[in-house]
């Protein structure tokens, strides 16, 4: 991105000189400078100096602790700061997850940057306008409210040739202004009370602004984590047991003797990792490398059906009822019509295209740490108590790796690097083989889930009765990641919940019950079936259950898809606006499924879903190919409506509802994690097939812009609905009803079958 | 160790190696290049994929020894965004990636295609790169920036096109 960052140290001594050449191949102690002088708890967010600089030149720099994923959400967040600091979008440049730099505002997931995250910059930035607007009005000799500003010049209204840039006004120093900041991370509201920009006057928000960080990645300029280079840097392999994490009892590094440039063999605690000088050499070594490991504490599950077993048998810890309206009993006994059903859900991978990596530099109780993590302050913490520093002694410098989807909130692989680096003294480079990310991933864990319903004599829906039962995230909440957990710390928690939406609660039905329960899965020594947030977590198969549910009711009944679902959407209009703008799009027909109209060996046919996530509202539909003799599905066309309210960027947003389509497409027809006693056996992509390019389908987008309402997440909501409307796009063209995932040839022909 | 001569982007390349070493690790370690980027090292989601003499070969899995003495493209031998590559700019233009990762095979596996096949089907593109992996689903993009690279008109090809329905006036 921009090359040009300021030293924050500079910054905050006032000396003028903002704007300094700064290499991130610099020395660490170079860099651990930078963080002289801060408390663990790091910046002010108190200050606006700790949110954004106006250098001499009018480049504004707005130091976030949010960060880039591959989404696009910092080209977002820099619209917003652009167009409320009246600044062309060009002048803005981010500078994200510098630990020693910015302020915590939590992890960047689960849709939530732009929706949390823009309103505090977008209110640092009306602070800093504001501001700015009181030093013009010295300047120029003008109350504030006779200035005006264009692309960050201010002028007085009815004398336009009086005017000064923020540059003049600024450059160069400190605003020394305090804001309000309270509360932490997400939840933080940054100067609350300043007044914003009215979203009718907004010229930079709302329009396609391109992309900050694509070009250089199409040339080979831009510096991916995996491209962080630091002299004398050594590269370091992990060596893991394939199962439950056990000790290894023998380490015969003689194994290795015959692989030149071998630096060391890092044993701590049950962790195994070779440090070479080159990559293909600790690569070969950690592959050749004779361990044995101790008898697993613990064996891993037999395979699927007995974690379904587990899940099902299991007493919940922690039970989440969204929704508990009117007397489930009283409506089951008044019930004409009772339906049951049970869903299940697979394990699945996140799957990033580039396998964790990252290069740690620990000099005796300092660390410098380059990572991909999405949550730079939660990594710097994790580092810190592995390696037993204070936090303030960690300085996490970001840099991007591949999409996540989650998967790095839980940076392992950073932990790895900082406890290879500690044993040879020497910046590491860590990178994980795509075997160690396929068998260690923190999964997105598998889901049993149980629904009934009652519908009365006229075909009303009457009594929803439904039960998510799932894992929570092992690896989140503070808990001991791999490295940490093989040298010692141990889990204090049992871990965070899949969350509770999407069990139907969208409808309003009269006697409702919807239940998250909660099993435990927190391992005492790590285990592959590890959990973690992935992708709009939960939710996918608590609406596959709850929408492809709804389907068999209405099919039963005869009710058309939509039409039925209408019926239950009360109050709130969006998710009917969403639900008839997808059905309209689609070219959807009035008639209850199944068609079964035709006898060709491939049928075809169309399904709907409906979601709310995190109050974007979304609607799918499906259209499918069915082969009757093979069970192949084809997905051949996704129709998909999105309120995601005030649209920052629509081209943006339109890039990630494909990628949210093509990745439920994939996670719907092709992703399940299996396992025996040796562990994961996906262990490679031939083994654990994604979407291709030949199994993609058409898409179209509606978007529903409501500039009268907030931004929310496009990030992930539109991955929701996917997996049910094929389903029931499935169910169309067929006749049979899938309750598992994936939908595998297989699995099709077994449910023609039944 | 072995010396080893290579040709990479124009220019002769001398590099002292374990001649077993994939080229992956050479471009990206000795020669410290960004475009070839590791994915797999099992030659089966493209990240690292590089020309060779024109083809698009897989350098995770080729031994440097294997590419003495052959003509090696990257991905910064097409161009730069100073200065890029039609293909580069039209996938600039379509803003064909999300996280970029994987861009490197999808714009040299392009470039492969269209070198042999200069106006190529929609049909075509997807069975040249079906091997390539993309995680993040761009797939229509890149599809609509090779119809664009190779003179097309993106979007009319394909009903991957995108309309907007909105409240704003």
């Amino acid at each position: 991105m921009n090359t040009k960052t300021i030293s924050r140290r500079d910054l905050l001594k006032g000396s003028g000189a903002l704007i300094v050449s700064f290499s991130f191949f610099g020395t660490a102690s170079q860099l651990l400078a930078q963080s002289t002088g801060l408390s663990d708890d790091g910046l002010d967010p108190t200050s606006l100096d700790s949110w954004i600089a106006v250098a001499q030149d009018g480049n504004i720099t707005v130091f976030t602790g949010k960060v880039e994923l591959g989404t696009g959400v910092v080209t977002a967040l820099a619209q917003i700061v652009a167009e409320e600091l009246d600044v062309p979008f060009n002048k803005v440049h981010m500078d994200m997850g510098d630990t020693a730099k910015t302020i915590d505002q939590g992890v960047t997931a689960a849709s939530r940057t732009v929706e949390r995250g823009g309103p505090q910059l977008r209110q640092a930035s009306a602070a800093a306008r504001q501001e700015l607007l009181k030093l013009a009005s010295g300047r120029l000799d003008a109350p504030v409210d006779k200035l005006t500003v264009t692309d960050g010049v201010v002028s007085v209204v009815d004398n336009p040739a009086r005017k000064i840039s923020y540059g003049n006004l600024l450059g160069g120093k400190r605003f020394n202004v305090k804001i309000v900041a309270a509360g932490v991370g997400w939840d933080m509201k940054v100067a609350p009370g300043i007044p914003a920009k009215n979203p009718k006057d907004y010229k930079i928000v709302g329009t396609s602004v391109p992309r900050i960080d694509l070009p250089e990645k199409f040339t080979g300029e831009f510096t991916f984590t995996q491209d962080v280079r630091v002299p004398g840097m050594l590269h370091g392999r992990v060596v893991r047991p394939t199962t439950t994490v056990s000790k290894p009892v023998s380490v015969d590094e003689s194994s290795i003797r015959q692989i030149p440039d071998i630096v060391k063999v890092v044993k701590e605690g049950s962790f195994v990792g070779v440090v070479a000088k080159t990559e293909w050499a600790a690569i070969q070594a950690a592959r050749t490398l004779k361990v044995t490991w101790s008898a697993p504490s613990k064996k891993l599950p037999a395979g699927p059906d007995e974690v379904f077993n587990y899940l099902r048998d299991t007493k919940s810890f922690k039970d989440t009822i969204p929704v508990n309206r009117g007397n489930l009993d009283a409506g089951f006994s008044q019930a004409s019509k009772k339906f049951e059903a049970n869903y299940h859900w697979p394990f699945q991978l996140h799957g990033m295209m580039a396998p964790s990596c990252a290069v740690a530099d620990v000099q005796g109780d300092k660390a410098t740490i380059w990572t991909g993590t999405q949550g730079p302050f939660r990594t710097r913490d994790a580092v810190a108590k592995l390696l037993s520093i204070p936090k303030g002694n960690v300085h996490l410098l970001y840099r991007e790796s591949s999409g996540s989807y989650g998967r790095l909130e839980a940076d392992d692989v950073a932990e790895d690097a900082a406890l290879m680096s500690r044993a040879v003294g020497k910046p590491v480079r860590v990178q994980w083989m795509r075997e160690n990310e396929h068998a260690w991933d923190p999964k997105g864990p598998s889901q049993y889930l149980t629904i009934r319903a009652g519908a009365d004599a006229q075909g009303n829906l009457i009594a929803w009765d439904f039960m998510d039962r799932s894992f929570p995230w092992t690896a989140a909440e503070g808990n001991a990641l791999l490295a940490s957990n093989q040298t010692g710390l141990r889990a204090t928690n049992p871990g965070f919940l899949n969350g509770a939406s999407g069990g139907g609660q969208v409808y309003t039905i009269e006697n409702q019950k919807v239940v998250a329960a909660s099993i435990p899965w927190v391992q005492e020594d790590e285990w592959p079936l590890r959990t973690s947030n992935l992708r709009a977590p939960g939710d996918l198969a608590r609406v596959f259950a709850s929408e492809c549910f709804l389907d068999e009711v209405a099919s039963s009944l005869g009710m058309d898809p939509v039409q039925y679902r209408l019926r239950y959407i009360t109050g709130d209009k969006r998710p009917a606006e969403v639900l008839l703008a997808a059905a309209k799009k689609s070219g959807w027909v009035e008639r209850p499924s199944p068609t079964l109209s035709s006898g060709k060996q491939k049928a075809t046919g169309r399904g709907v879903a409906l979601a709310n996530r995190a109050n974007t509202m979304i609607a799918a539909v499906a259209e499918v190919e069915v082969d009757k003799a093979t069970g192949q599905v084809a997905v051949q066309r996704i129709t998909l409506a999105h309120d995601c309210g005030l649209i920052v960027n629509p081209d943006g947003l339109k890039n990630q509802i494909e990628g949210n389509i093509m990745q439920g497409v994939s996670r719907a027809l092709l992703e399940e994690v299996l396992w025996d006693e040796n562990g994961v056996k996906n262990l490679d992509w031939g083994s654990y097939p994604v979407v291709s390019y030949e199994q993609i389908p058409d898409v179209e987008i509606v978007l529903i812009d409501r500039p009268e309402m907030p931004a929310l997440g496009g990030g992930e909501a539109s991955i929701v609905p996917i997996t049910a409307a094929i389903g029931n796009a499935i169910f169309d063209a067929v006749g049979a009803r899938l309750r598992q995932v994936p939908y595998t040839p297989q699995r099709v022909l077994g449910a023609l079958k039944a | 160790m072995a010396q080893i001569s290579l040709h990479v982007n124009g220019k002769n390349r001398v590099v002292n190696t374990d001649p077993g070493t994939p080229l992956l690790y050479v471009l990206r370690d000795d020669l410290e290049l960004h475009g070839p980027r590791f994915g797999c090292g099992l030659g089966q989601c493209g990240a690292c994929t590089v020309l060779m003499d024109g083809n698009a070969v897989r350098s995770c899995i080729l031994p440097v020894s294997a590419a003495q003495k052959r003509s090696i493209t990257t991905l910064e031998g097409l161009g730069s965004v100073a200065r890029p590559h039609p293909l580069q700019a039209a996938f600039i233009e379509e803003q064909a990636a999300q996280c970029g990762y994987c861009m490197n095979g999808m714009v040299m596996g392009a470039k492969a295609l269209l070198d042999k096949n200069p106006h190529p089907t929609p049909a075509e593109i997807k069975h040249a790169l079906n091997n390539y992996i993309c995680r993040c689903g761009s797939h229509l993009r890149v599809i609509r920036a090779i119809q664009r690279a190779s003179g097309s008109q993106p979007g009319k090809l394909i009903t991957g096109a995108v309309s907007t329905s909105s409240s704003r006036g």
